[in-house]
């Protein structure tokens, strides 16, 4: 039989980071992302969440999938998709957002950044280029590219990270505001091109992220390492990653919920309300998708809540069913993410509860092993508002040096 | 609610049929209605049309699916509309001179044995058409919604099928996706009287004899009326204008009007207007607007919702099952204004329907070529003399020959505007080889393609019942869900022409059933 196939490249892709990521990894850990390798860890993880909460680490997002929206159309494109109020971000501006299908069901998540009036870049993890070509539909003066292999990009985390820009000459970057975009001619001593820097991430923490030409992203990585031996830079894999972004309280999609395009059950996927992004959905704005859907829901109440808790002892929650009592009869939900915080030395969680039990007690069925043998505990969980870490120093503008 | 001045209740944008149907029963129920035609008259795809000579046809030229208590509920027989007295045979014509005459109960030239099965055959096809029967006039229930008239709609439908008996019901259940082609081979023999049962399964949409799944369905929606009396079997039992498509039109056109709805003809909408996501009123090319509370469009579902309304009001996966939806017409429409009365081969009386399709083979060799954009040159066609029956449509002694061309794509390899003389060309000739003297008597023809009636009846698509009429857009689907009940994403925005439930051909029903899901609005039924 012969079978035709566009994929040309054997195994995982290699990002334009590769050749200075490959010797890090000591571990050889490789996971996939968008088909392209992606470090799991390179030596060890626990290690490298550190360089995000205590000195400042590298995280190559090259694999993000980047679509450049342009046109007049292109913010009442987005503002039809996206549940916040687009005409309301500035220019030079990020903003994380969500869009929901007709039944106001979260499709999948990403960032918009916002060039100019007309001109925007939509990035989220998943491929989303079929649901954009249908939300274009009904608008003519809008041109939607894919950019995902003509944009580099760094994660630079960490409470060194702007010290580090800094050190690289990038004159006036301690002044960006979060979530804000700058441009800067790199480098700055000889220019050769153009690094753009918003001030993102998804640690919680102090960071940024670094978008360059691909051919000019191994020079962005060496001129890092060239200054980043004092600010502690290393790169951090992906279960770092997670570590930190479970502490910062960030929903994953395919762990707190399943895009409402891939469930098979109708009600196995979740509105914005469910995942608690309530502040992300504007219902003031005229009309968008999954509006009327999320009007009604607001007015009902949602089914589910996706809390933050907070668990006593130090048995990680994992895969954790939740119950209404102690005897554990009445099933109200399970853990989503659990995870025993470093930085917070808590025992924390992201769990999904059923709506009407979300004022009411929660006890987690934790099962861990000892040597092989599986062990029961049941806690009493507490339901935290904010984020397990939200430090000051990443909100602020200046950030100090650390 | 919008802060609007509206100077009626109701704007129905397209005075088709269903769109005058629709303003008649709004307007007999007190709404004030204005009905905006964009053509200089009214009708729609089945108003009349002349033809160079003197001579008055239309695009349909049998009304099947007309039921008498439309006729009755707008008192069309008032203004001037008569109902049909005879009902026509169909002739399945035979280039040999041997063909075979379809009554409604008996065949006249087949075998024995296959006279015998037609008896069968009609009687199933006519419990089947009576099981269906009331869910034509009524709104097709919403799915899931918890309302207790839905469920009783969803409940009737099954309690009908089980009404049929359980060997009955069983036979439905195996025959509504069977092909014509599987159909007429368990009950026939004869090759003739198979392709010619087969036409009425297969006519109007994208189907031929051996395409699966919507030939029954397509079957029963023909056998919907009810002015042939109870034996309805459409094939055996064609009912034809009297006075042509102009008396019913013109008759619908005078009964809404005396019932109070306003009619502005040339009044082509550019667009409907919108504040705060509800439609409150259309603006026209010229510029004129105006306002109502709720707007109705008689169009097709891709230009209700893409062109007068615009995709970006819509939720995007129902917008791209509206783009998704297949509206692609296939039949052509011949018209031939003759000097006398043609004369077909060993046919005593042309007063019938004739059908040229010797076989099935015939039929399905036309769909294949037209599935990849090109044209037979042995067409099936479905031909009626109107003028036998009303001599008036055409100048003294005249005749007019009205016809169904079977396949001609919408999209043709080389455009329509290539290869149109070349097909009117072939359609002459195989008119020729039944009526060998036809030539001479033609005093002016044309042919009108899909593509054409798209452009001169403003039908995307081109397509009779404005999109397929299959399983998969039927019922709680038609358009598709989530518009399927008259009302659509839109606040104040209906539907009501045939891309809705029922769907196509000259019945009214989904004009009738939009009216009653205006009617009702407000008084608890289910809003989307």
């Amino acid at each position: 039989m012969n079978v035709k196939t566009t994929h040309t490249t054997p195994g995982l892709l290699k990002s334009p980071f590769y050749p200075r990521l490959a010797p890090f990894n000591e571990a050889e850990q490789w996971g996939d992302w968008n088909g392209y390798a992606n470090a799991l860890f390179y030596k060890d993880a626990y290690t490298e969440y550190f360089t995000t909460r205590n000195s400042c680490g590298v995280y190559d997002v090259s694999p993000m999938c980047k679509y450049r929206i342009r046109g007049d159309d292109a913010e009442a494109m987005l503002n039809r998709m996206v549940t916040r109020d687009v005409s309301k971000q500035g220019i030079n501006k990020v903003a994380y957002n969500v869009w929901c299908d007709d039944r106001g069901k979260v499709i999948d998540d990403g960032t918009i950044f916002r060039f100019a009036q007309n001109d925007f870049i939509l990035m989220c993890a998943e491929p989303a280029l079929d649901w954009l070509m249908l939300a274009c539909e009904g608008f003519t003066a809008i041109s939607v590219h894919e950019e995902t292999e003509e944009i580099a990009g760094l994660a630079l985390q960490g409470p060194t990270s702007c010290a580090l820009l800094k050190a690289l000459q990038l004159a006036g970057v301690e002044n960006l505001t979060p979530f804000e975009i700058g441009q800067f001619a790199f480098p700055a001593d000889n220019p050769v091109t153009q690094l753009t820097i918003s001030r993102t991430g998804f640690t919680g923490d102090l960071g940024y992220e670094l978008w360059i030409a691909p051919e000019h992203a191994l020079l962005l990585w060496d001129q890092l390492f060239a200054r980043g031996e004092p600010y502690g830079l290393h790169p951090y894999g992906e279960e770092s990653l997670d570590m930190a972004r479970i502490e910062a309280g960030f929903i994953l999609p395919e762990v707190e919920f399943h895009g409402a395009l891939h469930t098979v059950n109708l009600d196995h996927d979740h509105s914005p309300f469910e995942l608690s992004l309530d502040w992300m959905v504007n219902l003031k704005k005229p009309h968008f998708n999954g509006r009327e859907a999320l009007i009604k829901e607001k007015q009902q109440g949602s089914p589910w809540r996706l809390l933050k808790l907070d668990i006593p002892g130090e048995k990680v929650a994992e895969n954790a069913i939740l119950y209404a009592e102690k005897i554990c009869k009445t099933e109200i939900g399970y853990v989503t993410s659990a995870l025993n915080s470093p930085v917070t030395k808590a025992n924390i969680a992201l769990a999904m509860v059923k709506g009407s039990h979300i004022d009411k007690d929660i006890f987690a069925e934790i099962y861990y092993q000892k040597e092989l043998r599986w062990n029961r505990k049941v806690r009493k969980c507490t339901v935290q508002q904010k984020p397990f870490w939200w430090p000051d120093r990443g909100r602020a503008t200046p950030p100090a040096d650390y | 609610m919008t802060d609007i001045s509206a100077s009626h209740d109701v704007i129905i944008i397209g005075a088709g049929h269903n769109g005058l149907v629709c303003a008649n029963y709004l307007a007999r129920a007190g709404k004030r209605v204005l009905v905006l035609e964009a053509a200089a008259q009214t009708g729609g795809l089945a108003a009349s049309r002349q033809l160079d000579g003197g001579f008055q046809c239309a695009v349909p030229h049998s009304l099947p699916q007309l039921q008498k208590k439309l006729v009755d509920d707008l008192k069309l027989t008032d203004f001037g509309f008569r109902l049909p007295d005879t009902t026509l045979p169909t002739v399945a014509l035979n280039p040999d001179g041997k063909h075979i005459t379809i009554t409604a109960d008996q065949l006249c030239g087949a075998s024995d044995a296959d006279t015998l099965a037609y008896g069968e055959f009609t009687r199933l096809l006519n419990r089947f058409a009576k099981a269906i029967e009331p869910f034509w006039y009524k709104s097709p229930p919403r799915i899931g919604s918890g309302n207790w008239a839905d469920t009783l709609s969803l409940g009737q439908f099954g309690l009908n099928l089980r009404l049929l008996g359980k060997q009955d019901m069983a036979e439905f259940m195996r025959m509504i996706a069977l092909p014509a082609q599987d159909l007429t081979d368990e009950f026939f023999d004869s090759d003739l009287l198979k392709a010619a049962l087969s036409w009425d399964f297969v006519i109007g949409n994208k189907l031929a004899p051996r395409s699966p799944n919507n030939a029954v369905l397509n079957q029963l929606l023909k056998l919907s009326g009810d002015l042939a009396g109870n034996n309805r079997y459409h094939t055996g039992a064609v009912t034809l204008f009297p006075g042509g498509a102009n008396s019913l039109i013109r008759a619908m056109e005078q009964s809404a009007q005396a019932a109070g709805a306003e009619i502005l003809c040339n009044a082509s909408v550019k667009r409907v207007l919108m504040q705060d996501q509800t439609a409150v009123g259309v603006e026209l090319d010229d510029g004129r607007t105006y306002k109502a509370h709720h707007i109705v469009s008689n169009a097709d579902p891709k230009t209700s919702f893409f062109k007068l309304l615009g995709a970006r009001h819509l939720p995007i996966q129902f917008a791209h099952r509206i783009r998704r939806n297949r509206n692609r017409g296939m039949v052509g429409k011949l018209h031939l204004g003759l000097k006398n009365l043609p004369h077909f081969n060993q046919l005593n009386n042309a007063n019938g329907r004739l059908l040229i399709a010797p076989s099935r083979e015939y039929i399905e060799s036309a769909f294949d070529q037209a599935k990849y954009g090109e044209v037979s040159d042995q067409l099936a066609m479905e031909i009626v003399i109107p003028t036998l029956q009303d001599p008036s449509l055409a100048p003294t002694g005249h005749h007019l020959l009205s016809a169904h061309v079977q396949y001609l794509p919408y999209d043709i390899k080389g455009g329509w505007e290539e290869h149109k003389p070349r097909v009117l060309e072939s359609l002459l000739n195989t008119l020729q080889q039944y009526a060998p003297t036809i030539r001479e008597s033609i005093v002016s023809a044309e042919l009108l393609t899909p593509k054409d009636l798209e452009q001169e009846y403003r039908v995307d698509g081109g397509h009779w019942h404005h999109g397929e009429f299959c399983i998969d857009q039927w019922w709680v689907n038609r358009p598709t869900y989530g518009a399927s009940q008259y009302t659509t994403p839109v606040t104040g925005f209906y539907l009501c022409g045939a891309g809705s439930h029922p769907g196509g051909g000259i019945m009214g029903a989904a004009g009738h059933n939009c009216a009653q899901q205006i009617l009702n609005t407000g008084k608890g039924a289910a809003t989307p």
